[in-house]
C-alpha cells in the first residue's frame, strides 16, 4: 500500500470505527467513578493523568473494595504491562522521533489506535518517520479527545442513573470485552481458564492477593502451551508421519 | 468511600508509573531487545489479568453483598460469547441486555 498522502487525516479516519468502543467505554468509567463517590475533578483527574480505561477501572474497583494502595497499584499497573509490548513494538517505527513527540507518543499510547498505526505501519513500509509519526497522532486525534469528553458527560450524567439499572455490572462487561478479541489462540484460551479457576480457588486470600497469583500461574501456563506447540510442530516437521 | 488521600496517591502513582511502562522501550531502554522468554509471557498478560478481575465481579458482585445471582452469571457467559462472534461492541451490548432480560425475568 503506498504511503498516505495526508498522513494525520488517514490516521484519524482508520480509527473512526473504534470510537463505538471508546464512547461506551468512557462514559461508563465517568458514571462508574462518580458513583463510587469521586467528585468531578477526581474523575476527570484520574483520565487525563492516567489514561487508561482498564486499569482505571481496576484500581477503581479494588479501593471500592477496600484493597490498600499498593495493591490497586500493582493490579491496576499489571493491566497496563501489555503496553510495554506496545512500546516495544513501536520502536522500529518511532525510535528515531524527537524525545518530545515520543514521549507524547507514550502518553497517548492506546490499544486501538495502537493496533491500527502498526498495521498501516507494516502496510506501507515506505512512509517516512514524519508520515508515521502525523499517522500515529491522526489515530490518537480521534480516540484522545472523546475518552476525555465521554468521561465528563458519564460523570456530569452519572447520579441521574437509577441503582436498579446495576450499571456496577458494567465494570465486568467491560473487561469482557477487551478479553474477548484476546482469546485468539489455543494458549490464550487456556492463560484465560488458568486464570479463572485460580482466581476462585484464592478468593479466600484478603487484599485481592488472588489476581497476582492467578495472572502469574495464568501466564506461565500461556507461555508453556505455547512452547510445547511449538515443540510439537517442529518435530512433526522433522518426521512426517 | 474512597478516602482522599487513598485517592491521589493511587492516581497519581498510576499515571506516573502506566507512563514509564508505556515510555519504558520507545524512550527509555532505545532499541534494546527485551529477552525472549518475558516478551512470551508477556504477551499473556491480558488473557492472564482480565478473567482474575471479571470472575470475582461477576460471581460475588459488591452491589448483591457478595451473593451470587444467576442473571449475572448468563449475562457474563453472554457477553464472552457475543465477544468472540461480534468483538468488544458486541460483548457490551449482549452483556447489559442479557442482564436486563434477566432481570426483568426473575
Amino acid at each position: 500500500m503506498p504511503p498516505p498522502r495526508h498522513p494525520f487525516r488517514a490516521g484519524f479516519r482508520d480509527c473512526l470505527p473504534f470510537v463505538l468502543i471508546v464512547i461506551p467505554f468512557s462514559t461508563l468509567f465517568g458514571v462508574v467513578a462518580r458513583d463510587a463517590g469521586l467528585d468531578l475533578l477526581q474523575v476527570m483527574s484520574m483520565s487525563v493523568i492516567v489514561i487508561a480505561g482498564a486499569s482505571q477501572f481496576t484500581a477503581l474497583a479494588l479501593l471500592q473494595d477496600g484493597a490498600p494502595v499498593f495493591v490497586a497499584l500493582l493490579a491496576a499497573l499489571a493491566v497496563n504491562l501489555r503496553m510495554a509490548m506496545y512500546s516495544a513494538a513501536l520502536v522500529p517505527h518511532l525510535g528515531a522521533a524527537p524525545l518530545g513527540a515520543r514521549a507524547l507518543a507514550a502518553y497517548l499510547m492506546v490499544d486501538q489506535s495502537f493496533a491500527v498505526a502498526v498495521r498501516r505501519y507494516e502496510d506501507s513500509p515506505e512512509m517516512t518517520l514524519s508520515q508515521k509519526l502525523r499517522y500515529y497522532f491522526g489515530c490518537m486525534a480521534v480516540v484522545c479527545p472523546i475518552w476525555y469528553g465521554c468521561t465528563l458527560a458519564g460523570a456530569l450524567m452519572g447520579q441521574a442513573i437509577p441503582a436498579s439499572l446495576s450499571l456496577d455490572f458494567a465494570v465486568p462487561v467491560c473487561f469482557i470485552a477487551l478479553l474477548a478479541p484476546l482469546l485468539r489462540s489455543l494458549p490464550h484460551l487456556l492463560a484465560a481458564l488458568v486464570s479463572s479457576v485460580v482466581t476462585i480457588g484464592f478468593a479466600w486470600l484478603p487484599w485481592n492477593l488472588g489476581l497476582p497469583i492467578a495472572a502469574m500461574a495464568a501466564m506461565v501456563a500461556g507461555a508453556q502451551a505455547e512452547l510445547f506447540l511449538r515443540r510439537r510442530a517442529a518435530r512433526r516437521a522433522e518426521c512426517p508421519a | 468511600m474512597i478516602g482522599t488521600f487513598e485517592f491521589w496517591s493511587l492516581t497519581l502513582a498510576l499515571g506516573f508509573g502506566t507512563f514509564l511502562i508505556r515510555f519504558s522501550f520507545l524512550g527509555l531502554l532505545g532499541g534494546r531487545q527485551l529477552p525472549d522468554w518475558l516478551l512470551l509471557h508477556l504477551k499473556y498478560v491480558g488473557v492472564a489479568v482480565f478473567p482474575a478481575l471479571i470472575v470475582p465481579a461477576v460471581l460475588w458482585p459488591a452491589a448483591t453483598g457478595g451473593e451470587t445471582q444467576l442473571p449475572r452469571v448468563i449475562a457474563a457467559l453472554a457477553a464472552v460469547a457475543a465477544g468472540l462472534r461480534f468483538g468488544p461492541v458486541g460483548a457490551i451490548v449482549a452483556g447489559l441486555a442479557v442482564l436486563y432480560g434477566a432481570q426483568a425475568l426473575s
